[in-house]
C-alpha cells in the first residue's frame, strides 16, 4: 500500500525525504515534516486500536493534543519502549517502530470485539460495582482478568538508556502557545526589551496558521508566521521553544515546560544529547494564547473508523498533504466547519453532503459552499453511521430547532469519511492549573478562563476569539500590556498590527448530543469519551441513577479520565449531563483541569536526580582510606559512615568480635567526623545551653567537656551530644549525625523567635573538622607518640579537652568516651583528616591499632548502656524513662525546654515504658532488636505487650548477648523475667537487668 | 433497596438498563434529627450507615457542601493495611480491616477491596529496626505481618530495582500480605446507597456556616440552602475542613491543614500487583485495576486549603519512584492533584466528645484517613449513639494533647502512610 | 511552587530555599511551670489553621538562616505580606 491518501503537491512535508516506517509489524512509507498519524492515514491506515471496553475499532479522530484513539507503542528496542505515545503528536523519523496498543490477535481482527458485541450491553457505567462481589473469595479473580483487559500500552522492561535534563529560567513576560495570538504578543512584547519566552508544543511555530489558507498582509498567513519567527530569533533576550509543552502552571506564575529535544529524530537520544528536557519557569507576567480545540457532535457509531473532528480533517489537507478518504459528508452547527468541505473539495475528492444542523444558516463560507455546487442539507443531522472497521455511510434526519428530536424521514448516504463540528473549546487547562474556575459564555458556547490571582493574560482563542484578525488584534494587545506590566513602558509602540481580512459568519448553535430516532439507551452507541468508551445513553444512566453532581457523572462513568483527559468530549458530557438533569451547563458545574495538560515522561520529570544523584552523598575527609581497607558503609543521614570493616574470610560477627576486642584490650579507632558539631559563641552562650538543654552548664569551666540531653517542650528526647568550653563564651556543641541540621534549626528558632535578646551566634562547623576517636587502654601510649599536649591523666582528665597539636597538626583533643575506654577525640581541620589518620595508623601498628565502624560502636556503647538518640528512643520517652535523671536539673532559674511538658500528667503516670538492661537466659542467644516483650507468652492474641528491644548485640568481651530495651515499669522489675515471643513460635526468656553490664563504676575512662 | 447481582445487571440489560433505581434520595431536609453528621465523605458516610445499622439509629442527616465522598475520598491513593505500631491505633486500624473484609457484600457495593499485599520497604539500618519492632507488634495484636529480607522483596516485585546500586539499597521491608487497595469513589456511593436505604437523609451540596449552640450544648447547625436544622447531636467528620468548623464552635483543635499530593501515570499493562511503599525514599505506589500507576507524594509543609500543593514535592515524589522503579523513567505521568489532609501532631486522628456537649469530631486522620473508613465509621457511630467514645476510640481523644497521651505514630514509626 | 521574599536578603527567592514553620506569634508562656497541663497542651499543639488569611513562620533555610513571618491566603496561596520576627502583620483578617 503506498500513500493512497496523499496529495500530490501542497502541505508542509518534504516529499524529496521519504523515511520507512513500522506500524503492527508491516512497513510503511511517509515523509519528512509528517506526524505518525499523518503518515498512518496517508497509508490509508484505519484502524489504529481496539477500544479498552467494547473492543470497538478505532481510528484517529483528531491532529492534535486533543487525540484520544491513536495511542501506540513506540520503540524499537526494549529498553526504550515507550508506552501510549499519542500518533498525532509523534513526529515521524526513518526506522520508527509503532504498534496497537490492544486487540488480540491484532487491532484489525480482534477477536475480543466478539466479546465486546455480546457484553456491551452488560457493561453500562458502573457495572463492576454491581457485579464480581459473589462469593466474596472471588473478586481478585475477576480482578485479574479486568486488569489484563485495561491498561493500554506497556512498560519497557529494561532501564531507561537515555538522561534528562532541567533547566531554571526567569522571563519578564512567558508566552504559551505560538499560534497567531502567541506569535502576535511575543513580537510586540520582544520589541520592548523584555525577556520573553515563547513556548509551544509543536515542531514548527504558527499553531492554526499551519493548516489555514488565510492571509495575512495579502499573504499565506505561513509567510507572516516565517517572517514573525525570523524577527524573533534575532532578539537576544528572546527564548523559543518549540517541540515545548507548558504542562503544569503553578502558583505565583511558575511554569514548567517539557521539551522533547529528540523525539523527533529517533526513540534514543543521539550519542551525548538529552532525550527530553523540563524547563522550570519564574514568569512575572504570562500570556496564555492555547487556542482552542474544536468539539466533535456526539451522534450514533460515531466512533467508526472515518468519523473525524472536522478541522482534523482541514489540518491533514493542508498541513500534511494527506486526504483521510474519498468520500465526505460533513455535520455541523457552525460556519467555520464548511471550510472543511471546501478543502475537500480542492483536494479533489467528493463531498457528499454538509449537514448544518441549523434551519436557516447564512454566512460567507455557506455562500461559497454553495456557488461551488455542493450539496448543503440544513435543519438536519447525522443520526448514525454505517459501517464498522470504516464509515461505508450515515443516516441523515431533519431535526428540530433545538436539536432535541428528529422531526421527518431518515435518508442513507453513502460516504466512507463523516467530519463533524459542535464549535470551539477554548484551552483553559493552564487557567485552572492553579485553582481558577472557569466560567461558561452562552456567546461563544464554551468555558473562558475565570478570575485568577496569577499575573495571567490571555488572547485569542482561549477568550473565545476566533476570527484571525481579531485573534491578532488581542495577541498584540495582550503582548503590550503583559510587557508594560512586567515594567517596559513603551511596549505598546511595538504593534505594528498585521492585518487580516474579517470573514462573515453567522451564528453557531449550540448542540451537542444529535436525536436518535431511538431514545438514547435503545440507539447505537453514541460515544462521548472514546478512551474510555463513554457514551451518551451512559450520561444518561448515571443522571438517572442519582450521579447529578456532574463529578459524580465523570466518576461513575469514567468521562475524562483518560490520557487525553476529557479534551474532546468533557464539555458535550457536560451538556448531555445537564439536558438529562433539566439545568443548563453552568449549572451542572464547570470542567476543573489539573496538571499534566499532556502526558509528561517520568524521567524528565527526576532529570538527573535519580540513581547515584537521587540524593546528596556525604563522606568523611578519610573516606577514601576506608574504601581502600575494605570498609562496607552504612547510610546514616546523608553521610555514607563504615559499617564494620572485615577482613578476608570473616562473617561480621567475626569481624566485630575482633574490632570490639582489639579496642578494649589495646586500642581502635572510629571515625566521627559525621557527627554534628556547632560553634556556639557570645556572651550569652552558657544561658542559652542551659535553656535547651536538660542539665546544668552554669559552671562548666573552660577546657571542660559535658554531656548533654536536649528535649522537645513536650519533654521528650530528640537529641543529645557532648559540648566543651572552648573559652568563656564560646562553646562546642555536637550532635547525633541525623540530628545535626534540625539541631541547628532548632536553636535557631529559639533565638530567633524567643530569646533575641540573648547574644549568641551559631555556626555549623560539622564539614570544617575532622573527627577521629582513638578508645582503648593503649590509646595515651598511641596518642602520646604524636602530640605535644601534656596526657598525664592527672593534668587532662576525663571530660577535659587541650589544644595543640596531633602529627604536627593543630588539633583539638577531647577526652570523652562512648566506649567507656580510656578515648581521645582528635579533632584537626578536614583537609588535614587522612593526613593525621594514617599518621595515627603509622604509630598504631604496633598497638593493633584497629578501624572499628558504627556497628562496633554499637556494641561497645551498649556494654556500658549508653543510649543512642533515634535507637533507643523514638519520641515518646522522658529522660526519666531512660533512667537518665542524672542528666535532668530542677535547680536552675529558666525553666528550660522540655521541663514543663515532662511534668504534665501522662510523663508521669506509673506504668510507663522504661529503659532496662536485658540477658537474654540463653547467653548465646541476641534477642532480635525490635522483639516485643510479654508476661505470660501463652496468652492468647492480642497479647498485652511491655515493650521492645531497641539494642541487642553479642558481646565478645563479655562473652555473653547483651540488650536494652523499654519494658513498662522496668526501673522497678530488675531481675524479673519476660518473654519475647518470635516470628517462628520460638520465645525468648530474658531477665531484666541494669543496662551498665561493663565496668559499672567507669573505671576504665577513668585510668 | 435494589439488590446488585450479576444475574440483576442480565436483566436490566435487556431492559436497555432503563429501569435501574436511584442509588439514593435527593431528599429536603427535615426541621430535626436524632444526629446530624456533618461531612458525606467516606467516613461520614460510613457513620450514617453504621448507626441505622448497628444501633437502630435512622433519623439521621449527612450533611454535605459539596458532593458525596468528593474530598480525600476522591483524591487519595486508596492503600487500605492495618500495620500500624502502637497497640491503640493497630487495633483501630484492624478493626477497620476485618470490615473491609466483607464490605461488597455488606453493602450489597463491589469496593473492589483487593488484598494484593502492600510492602514497606527498610533502606537504612534503622529503618530495619522499627520494621521489625512493628511487625512483631502487629504479630502479638494478631495483625499479619511478616519481616521479608531483600531476596524475599525481590521475589514478589520483581520489576523493583533490588540491587546494591541503588543509593539507598532496599534492606528488606515489611510485608502485610491482607492489605492492598480499594476502590475509592465507591466506598462512598456504597456506603451512601447502604445508609439512604436505611432513610438516612443524604443533602449534598449544603454548606453548614454555623453552629447552633445553647447553653453549651449543640442544638442544631445552620446551613446556607436549608436554613437552620436541629438535632440532638452533631459529628463533624470533614476532614480537612475541621478546623474551620471547630472555630465556628468556638475552639481550636490540635490540627493542621496541607496538601498532600498524588499523581497517576497513564495505563499501562499490568506490572505491578501489590502495593510499595518507602518512608525512606518518599515515594508509595501501585497499580489500579484500570493500568495506572497511583503514586503518592509526601506532605507540603505549609498550610493550605487550595487542593494543590507545590511541584517540588512531585518532582522528589517521581525521581523516588525511578530510585525503586527505573524502568518506568520512559512511563509518563497523566494527572496530579491534591487533597487537604488535616494533620495531628501524633499523626493518629481525633475521634472525640468536644468541649462542646453533644458535639462530636472525628478528624485528623492526615494522610491515613481512607484505610479506617468503615473502622472510622463504626466506632463513631458508636460514639455518637451512646454519646461517649466506644472502647476502641477513647485512646484518640482529642484531650490527649493536655495530658500529653499521645500515641505517636510519627515518632516511632515514621511511616508513610 | 512559591516565590518568597525574603526579608532579610532583600530578594525574592524559590520555595525550595524555605521551610515553612507553622503557624506565627506563638508566644512560649513566660512562666511555663506555672501553666496548667491544658494550657501547656494548647500552647504545644493547639493551632488557628484557618481557611483564609494566615500569619505563618518560615524560614530561609538554604539562605540566610532567619525566621521571618508571612500573611499569605490559605486558598489561593497569595502572599500578602512578609515581616520580619517581632513585628506586626499589617493585613489581617476581618475579626482579627
Amino acid at each position: 500500500m503506498s500513500q493512497k491518501n496523499r496529495l500530490a503537491s501542497g502541505g508542509r512535508i518534504d516529499r524529496s525525504k521519504p523515511l520507512r516506517f513500522k506500524y503492527n509489524g508491516r512497513e510503511y512509507q511517509g515523509y519528512q515534516g509528517d506526524t505518525l498519524a499523518s503518515a498512518l492515514l496517508a497509508n490509508g491506515v484505519d484502524v489504529i486500536g481496539r477500544s479498552f471496553k467494547y473492543s470497538r475499532p478505532r481510528g484517529i479522530v483528531a491532529a492534535g493534543a486533543e487525540e484520544p484513539n491513536a495511542v501506540l507503542q513506540l520503540g524499537a528496542t526494549e529498553a526504550t519502549q515507550v508506552p501510549n505515545v499519542r500518533a498525532t503528536q509523534q513526529e515521524l523519523f526513518g526506522g520508527l517502530v509503532s504498534s496497537a496498543t490492544n486487540g488480540w490477535p491484532n487491532a484489525d481482527m480482534d477477536l475480543m470485539s466478539y466479546v465486546g458485541k455480546v457484553g456491551g450491553r452488560m457493561m453500562p457505567p458502573g457495572f463492576y460495582y454491581k457485579t464480581f462481589m459473589y462469593p466474596q473469595s472471588m473478586w481478585e479473580t475477576y480482578e485479574k482478568f479486568i486488569r489484563k483487559a485495561a491498561g493500554l500500552g506497556r512498560s519497557p522492561l529494561e532501564n531507561d538508556p537515555d538522561t534528562y535534563d532541567k533547566i531554571n529560567h526567569h522571563c519578564d513576560v512567558m508566552i504559551v502557545g505560538a499560534g497567531p495570538a502567541g506569535l502576535a504578543a511575543a513580537l510586540v512584547a520582544a520589541r520592548s526589551g523584555a525577556r520573553v519566552i515563547l513556548a509551544d508544543e509543536q515542531n514548527e511555530f504558527g499553531g492554526s496558521l499551519l493548516h489555514s489558507r488565510e492571509k495575512i498582509n495579502g499573504r499565506p498567513a505561513a509567510n507572516w508566521v516565517a517572517e514573525t519567527v525570523a524577527e524573533l530569533e534575532k532578539h537576544p533576550e528572546v527564548l523559543l521553544l518549540p517541540r515545548s509543552t507548558v504542562n503544569g502552571y503553578h502558583d505565583h506564575n511558575f511554569l514548567t515546560i517539557h521539551q522533547r529535544c529528540t523525539d523527533h529524530v529517533a526513540d534514543q537520544a543521539p550519542k551525548g544529547q538529552v532525550r527530553q528536557r523540563m524547563h522550570r519557569v519564574r514568569a512575572n507576567w504570562v500570556v496564555l494564547a492555547t487556542g482552542a480545540h474544536e468539539r466533535p457532535l456526539v451522534y450514533g457509531n460515531n466512533d467508526v473508523p472515518g468519523c473525524m473532528v472536522a478541522s482534523a480533517v482541514s489540518t491533514y489537507i493542508n498541513r500534511y498533504g494527506v486526504v483521510p478518504g474519498n468520500e465526505l459528508v460533513l455535520m455541523t452547527t457552525n460556519d467555520y466547519a464548511y471550510q472543511t468541505a471546501l478543502d475537500w473539495a480542492d483536494a479533489g475528492r467528493k463531498v457528499v453532503a454538509i449537514v448544518d444542523t441549523r434551519q436557516n444558516p447564512k454566512g460567507a463560507r455557506i455562500e461559497e459552499a454553495r456557488k461551488r455546487g455542493l450539496n448543503v442539507i440544513t435543519g438536519s443531522a447525522v443520526i448514525e453511521v454505517q459501517g464498522s472497521k470504516r464509515v461505508s455511510g450515515v443516516s441523515v434526519a431533519p431535526i428540530d430547532a433545538r436539536g432535541d428530536k428528529v422531526t421527518g424521514s431518515v435518508q442513507r448516504l453513502s460516504c466512507d469519511t463523516v467530519a463533524s463540528s459542535g464549535g470551539w473549546s477554548p484551552v483553559i487547562h493552564l487557567s485552572c492549573h492553579t485553582g481558577s474556575r472557569p466560567e461558561w459564555r452562552d456567546d461563544i458556547i464554551g468555558f473562558v478562563p475565570g478570575k485568577t490571582v496569577q499575573r495571567q493574560l490571555t488572547a485569542g482563542g482561549i477568550n473565545g476569539t476566533y476570527s484571525l484578525r481579531k485573534v491578532l488584534e488581542e495577541g498584540a494587545r495582550t503582548g503590550a500590556q503583559a510587557a508594560e506590566s512586567a515594567g517596559f513602558a513603551d511596549a505598546a509602540k511595538g504593534i505594528a498590527l498585521p492585518l487580516s481580512e474579517e470573514v462573515q459568519e453567522g451564528p453557531a448553535m449550540a448542540l451537542f448530543h444529535i436525536p436518535h430516532t431511538k431514545p438514547t439507551a435503545r440507539a447505537p452507541k453514541q460515544f462521548v469519551d472514546f478512551q474510555n468508551d463513554v457514551t451518551a445513553s451512559g450520561i444518561e444512566l448515571a443522571t438517572r441513577e442519582g450521579f447529578e453532581s456532574i463529578e459524580h457523572v465523570k466518576r461513575y462513568t469514567a468521562m475524562g479520565f483518560g490520557t487525553d483527559q476529557g479534551k474532546l468530549g468533557n464539555i458535550n458530557g457536560m451538556a448531555i449531563a445537564a439536558k438529562s438533569l433539566n439545568q443548563t451547563i453552568p449549572q451542572t458545574g464547570t470542567t476543573i483541569f489539573r496538571p499534566n495538560y499532556t502526558p509528561i515522561t517520568f524521567g524528565a520529570i527526576a532529570g538527573r536526580d535519580c540513581g547515584e544523584l537521587f540524593d546528596v552523598k556525604r563522606y568523611s575527609a578519610m573516606h577514601r582510606w576506608h574504601v581502600e581497607h575494605g570498609a562496607l558503609f552504612e547510610d546514616v543521614g546523608n553521610w555514607k559512615r563504615p559499617w564494620y570493616f572485615p577482613k578476608a574470610g570473616e562473617s561480621m560477627q567475626d569481624a566485630l568480635d575482633r574490632e570490639c576486642k582489639a579496642t578494649r584490650e589495646s586500642v581502635g579507632i572510629l571515625d566521627a567526623s559525621t557527627l554534628g558539631k556547632i560553634d556556639i559563641q557570645g556572651k550569652d552562650a552558657r544561658e542559652f545551653l542551659a535553656r535547651v538543654y536538660t542539665n546544668a552548664w552554669a559552671k562548666l569551666g573552660v577546657g571542660k567537656c559535658r554531656y548533654g540531653l536536649m528535649c522537645g517542650e513536650d519533654g521528650m528526647v530528640f537529641d543529645d551530644g557532648v559540648t566543651s568550653c572552648l573559652a568563656e563564651n564560646h562553646f562546642l556543641m555536637t550532635t547525633t549525625t541525623g540530628g545535626a541540621a534540625r539541631v541547628l534549626e532548632w536553636l535557631e528558632l529559639y533565638h530567633q523567635t524567643e530569646w533575641p535578646e540573648m547574644e549568641v551566634y551559631f555556626n555549623t562547623v560539622t564539614d570544617q573538622w575532622a573527627t577521629m576517636t582513638i578508645s582503648g587502654p593503649n590509646s595515651r601510649k598511641l596518642l602520646a607518640e604524636l602530640t605535644d599536649i601534656d596526657l598525664d591523666g592527672d593534668s587532662f582528665k576525663f571530660m577535659d579537652w587541650r589544644q595543640g597539636k596531633v602529627a604536627g597538626v593543630p588539633a583539638r583533643v577531647f577526652r570523652i568516651s562512648f566506649t567507656g575506654e580510656l578515648s581521645y577525640e582528635i579533632n584537626v581541620q578536614a583537609n588535614y583528616g587522612l593526613y593525621v589518620w594514617e599518621k595515627l595508623f603509622e604509630h598504631g601498628a604496633k598497638f593493633n591499632l584497629t578501624p572499628y565502624g558504627t556497628e562496633t560502636m554499637h556494641v561497645l556503647r551498649a556494654e556500658k548502656g549508653f543510649i543512642i538518640a533515634g535507637q533507643d528512643t523514638d519520641g515518646s520517652v522522658t529522660p526519666i524513662d531512660l533512667g537518665m535523671s542524672w542528666c535532668v536539673s530542677n535547680n536552675k532559674p529558666f525553666s528550660y525546654i522540655g521541663k514543663r511538658g515532662m511534668a504534665r500528667e501522662d510523663c508521669n503516670r506509673p506504668n510507663r515504658k522504661q529503659l532496662v538492661g536485658l540477658k537474654a537466659k540463653d547467653p548465646k542467644k541476641v534477642i532480635p532488636e525490635g522483639s516485643q516483650a510479654v508476661d505470660d507468652p501463652k496468652q492468647p492474641l492480642p497479647m498485652k505487650m511491655l515493650g521492645h528491644v531497641t539494642s541487642s548485640y553479642y558481646s565478645a568481651n563479655l562473652g555473653h548477648s547483651i540488650a536494652m530495651g523499654m519494658i513498662r515499669d522496668g526501673h522497678n522489675r530488675m531481675g524479673e523475667t519476660v518473654y519475647y515471643p518470635q516470628a517462628d513460635g520460638s520465645v525468648i526468656e530474658a531477665e531484666i537487668c541494669s543496662p551498665i553490664f561493663l565496668d559499672p563504676k567507669g573505671e576504665r575512662q577513668n585510668v | 433497596m435494589q439488590h446488585y447481582s450479576g444475574f440483576g445487571l442480565l436483566k436490566h440489560a435487556l431492559s436497555y438498563h432503563e429501569n435501574w433505581q436511584r442509588v439514593w434520595r435527593n431528599p429536603t431536609p427535615k426541621k430535626k434529627y436524632d444526629v446530624i453528621i456533618v461531612g458525606g465523605g467516606g467516613h461520614g458516610l460510613a457513620t450514617a450507615y453504621y448507626l441505622a445499622k448497628e444501633h437502630g439509629i435512622t433519623n439521621v442527616a449527612v450533611i454535605e457542601k459539596g458532593y458525596l465522598g468528593g474530598g480525600n475520598t476522591a483524591r487519595n491513593t486508596t492503600i487500605v493495611r492495618s500495620n500500624y505500631l502502637w497497640d491503640e491505633a493497630a487495633h483501630l486500624y484492624e478493626h477497620a480491616m476485618k470490615l473491609w473484609e466483607g464490605l461488597s457484600q455488606d453493602l450489597n457495593y463491589n469496593v473492589m477491596f483487593s488484598q494484593r499485599g502492600v510492602l514497606n520497604l527498610g533502606h537504612t539500618l534503622q529503618d530495619m529496626r522499627d520494621i521489625q519492632r512493628r511487625v512483631n507488634a502487629n504479630r502479638l495484636n494478631g495483625i499479619d505481618g511478616e519481616v521479608l529480607d531483600t531476596k524475599g522483596v525481590q521475589e514478589i516485585v520483581p520489576m523493583m530495582d533490588c540491587s546494591a546500586n541503588t543509593r539507598y539499597p532496599v534492606l528488606g521491608a515489611s510485608w502485610q500480605p491482607r492489605a492492598g487497595v480499594a476502590r475509592h469513589d465507591a466506598v462512598a456511593w456504597g456506603f451512601a446507597r447502604a445508609a439512604d436505604s436505611y432513610g438516612v437523609d443524604l443533602i449534598q451540596q449544603t454548606e453548614v456556616v454555623d453552629m447552633i449552640i445553647e447553653d453549651g450544648a449543640i442544638v442544631g447547625v445552620k446551613t446556607n440552602r436549608h436554613g437552620d436544622i436541629k438535632a440532638d447531636r452533631v459529628g463533624c467528620v470533614v476532614a480537612g475542613n475541621s478546623g474551620v468548623l471547630a472555630n465556628m464552635a468556638g475552639f481550636e483543635l490540635p490540627l493542621e491543614s496541607h496538601p498532600l499530593q498524588a499523581l497517576v501515570s497513564e495505563p499501562i499493562k499490568p506490572i505491578l500487583d501489590t502495593v510499595v511503599m518507602s518512608n525512606h525514599v518518599h515515594g508509595y505506589v501501585s497499580q489500579s485495576d484500570k493500568g495506572d500507576l497511583v503514586i503518592g507524594a509526601g506532605i507540603d509543609g505549609y498550610n493550605g486549603y487550595g487542593q494543590r500543593g507545590s511541584y517540588p514535592t512531585i518532582e522528589h515524589t517521581v525521581a523516588a519512584i525511578i530510585e525503586l522503579f527505573p524502568i518506568f523513567s520512559r512511563v509518563r505521568m497523566n494527572r496530579q492533584w491534591g487533597g487537604i489532609v488535616d494533620t495531628c501532631p501524633d499523626a493518629c486522628p481525633i475521634i472525640s466528645a468536644t468541649p462542646v456537649e453533644n458535639l462530636f469530631f472525628n478528624c485528623g486522620w492526615g494522610t491515613g484517613g481512607f484505610k479506617a473508613t468503615p473502622g472510622s465509621g463504626n466506632v463513631f457511630a458508636a460514639t455518637l449513639a451512646k454519646g461517649e467514645a466506644h472502647p476502641l476510640a477513647k485512646p484518640f481523644s482529642m484531650f490527649r494533647f493536655y495530658d500529653g497521651s499521645l500515641i505517636d505514630e510519627h515518632g516511632a514509626a515514621g511511616v508513610a502512610h | 511552587m512559591f516565590y518568597i521574599y525574603c526579608p532579610h536578603c532583600g530578594e525574592h527567592r524559590e520555595e525550595e530555599e524555605f521551610h515553612a514553620k507553622g503557624q506565627a506569634h506563638i508566644a512560649r508562656p513566660a512562666d511555663p511551670d506555672s501553666c496548667s497541663d491544658k494550657e501547656w497542651g494548647e500552647y504545644l499543639y493547639f493551632r488557628k489553621n484557618p481557611r483564609g488569611l494566615h500569619h505563618e513562620m518560615w524560614v530561609h533555610a538554604a539562605g540566610c538562616r532567619k525566621f521571618f513571618n508571612v500573611t499569605r491566603d490559605t486558598v489561593s496561596y497569595e502572599i500578602k505580606e512578609v515581616y520580619k520576627i517581632g513585628e506586626r502583620p499589617s493585613v489581617v483578617a476581618a475579626g482579627n
